[in-house]
């Protein structure tokens, strides 16, 4: 018996798709763009004189790197309640992938910002700047844009990652498509458009973030 | 009630965590011939195989690997082999790998220099024989700590193997806390896990990186 392929059933089901995929787009934005912020605090603090702050962050990237999202994830929904910390779905859908980003990130800005040369700090500090003005205004901008195709990876990585966030009922793309199946009992056809749903956002942040590249640093991004 | 003491918990995770290494080893060898496999096609002249084998690169790379465990889950039925959340974690993970390392030792063949490619060529070697005596062995030396780097990452992608029913250390975990009502201590144990099998890894990948500046 041949098994017969029923994508038209799906369009009953639009609007919960559409609802994941903003979900999904939504919980990635936000992520983001906190999750940078934390990222570039972390990495200054990691380049840092200060040693046990150094330290403390680089503590911090090697646990997250080295555990699974899924576990974060967990560990923030179901372990932090036992600390009196309980969080929404998204809340805590979103604060797993700001600390998941804010190690990758970290570890990228250093990257990059090792990679200045002492001579512009130098150049910085003849000028009579402050650390953190140099920073600012000498190591962070062209560290982003060098780094920038490595954040770009990164960025849709937990993207994707999000996925695994309709294990705690947050109701992104995955948690639709889960949903859906439950009802039409096509498990095929949901989780294939699924799938390419996430392909077209994949392509579509790649996209974004190169145009961003290209508005942010005038002389254009180093390409990886 | 039953009391559940911290050596009941751990034992029990620390049982299940071998069903977690098995299968990234699995994931590991299997992801890696088929890496490879995937890595001739990508640099091959034959240009259907070049463009079929980015396909195939670009799609794993561009969906999210619980999407792939789950297609593999239900499509593996429709051609008729009977699956079972293993040989669906097993495939799912193995074709991710493959993707990823093929990738990876992309970069590294084509970080060895043209003129190698043209000398072997000028001694009429084919495709085969200058990727077997010239090139692989080249790339094969600055490939080593990327790969030792990303199978942290097939370490990792195990714990979303949970989702579909394999009983690994995560899907333990989550079997320990509906037992046991202690999610703080055993999802942090979970993690403690992961980390004791990851962080030696991206360890020595980092030695290894650092050796290869030195000799280069």
């Amino acid at each position: 018996m041949a098994y017969s392929f029923d994508f038209s059933s799906l369009l009953d089901h639009t609007p919960v798709l559409v609802d994941g995929v903003v979900t999904t787009i939504g919980l990635t934005a936000v992520s983001t763009v906190l999750g940078v912020a934390l990222g570039i605090g972390g990495a200054a603090a990691r380049t840092s004189t200060v040693k046990p702050l150094a330290v403390l962050v680089g503590a911090y990237v090697e646990l997250i790197r080295n555990t699974p999202f899924l576990v974060q994830l967990f560990f923030i929904f179901f372990g932090l309640p036992s600390l009196g910390i309980r969080l929404a779905e998204w809340q805590a859908a979103v604060l797993a992938m700001v600390i998941n980003l804010g190690a990758y990130s970290t570890e990228i800005i250093r990257a990059g910002i090792e990679a200045t040369p002492k001579g512009q700090i130098e150049a910085g500090a003849s000028l009579g700047m402050t650390g953190p003005q140099i920073f600012r205004y000498v190591v962070l901008g062209p560290a982003m844009a060098k780094i920038w195709p490595a954040l770009t990876s990164q960025v849709v990585i937990v993207m994707l990652g999000s996925s695994v966030c309709s294990q705690i009922a947050a109701e992104e793309l995955s948690f639709a498509a889960n949903f859906i199946q439950s009802r039409n009992f096509r498990p095929f056809e949901v989780y294939f458009l699924a799938t390419a749903l996430y392909l077209a956002l994949a392509v579509g942040l790649r996209w974004v973030f190169s145009l961003m590249g290209r508005r942010m640093f005038a002389k254009g991004v180093s390409r990886a | 009630m039953l009391e559940f003491t911290l050596w009941d918990i751990l034992s029990n995770l620390l049982l299940a965590a071998r069903w977690t290494v098995l299968l990234s080893l699995i994931a590991f060898v299997s992801g890696g011939v088929a890496g490879l496999l995937l890595l001739l096609a990508r640099v091959s002249p034959v240009p259907p195989l070049r463009v079929a084998a980015r396909l195939f690169i670009e799609v794993f790379q561009g969906t999210p690997l619980l999407m792939q465990l789950f297609i593999v889950f239900f499509a593996l039925p429709l051609i008729g082999i009977e699956t079972t959340a293993w040989t669906a974690a097993a495939v799912g993970l193995t074709l991710f790998t493959a993707a990823y390392l093929a990738e990876i030792w992309r970069g590294c063949v084509e970080a060895v220099p043209k003129g190698q490619w043209e000398a072997s060529a000028s001694l009429a070697l084919t495709f085969g024989e200058q990727m077997r005596h010239v090139i692989l062995p080249q790339a094969l030396r600055i490939a080593v700590p990327p790969t030792v780097g990303f199978s942290v990452q097939v370490v990792k992608g195990t714990a979303v193997t949970s989702i579909i029913g394999f009983v690994e250390v995560t899907k333990a975990g989550t079997m320990i806390t509906n037992a046991t009502f202690q999610p703080f201590l055993v999802y942090g144990l979970v993690g403690l896990i992961y980390f004791a099998l990851c962080y030696p890894l991206s360890l020595s990948a980092k030695a290894l990186e650092r050796k290869l500046n030195v000799a280069r």
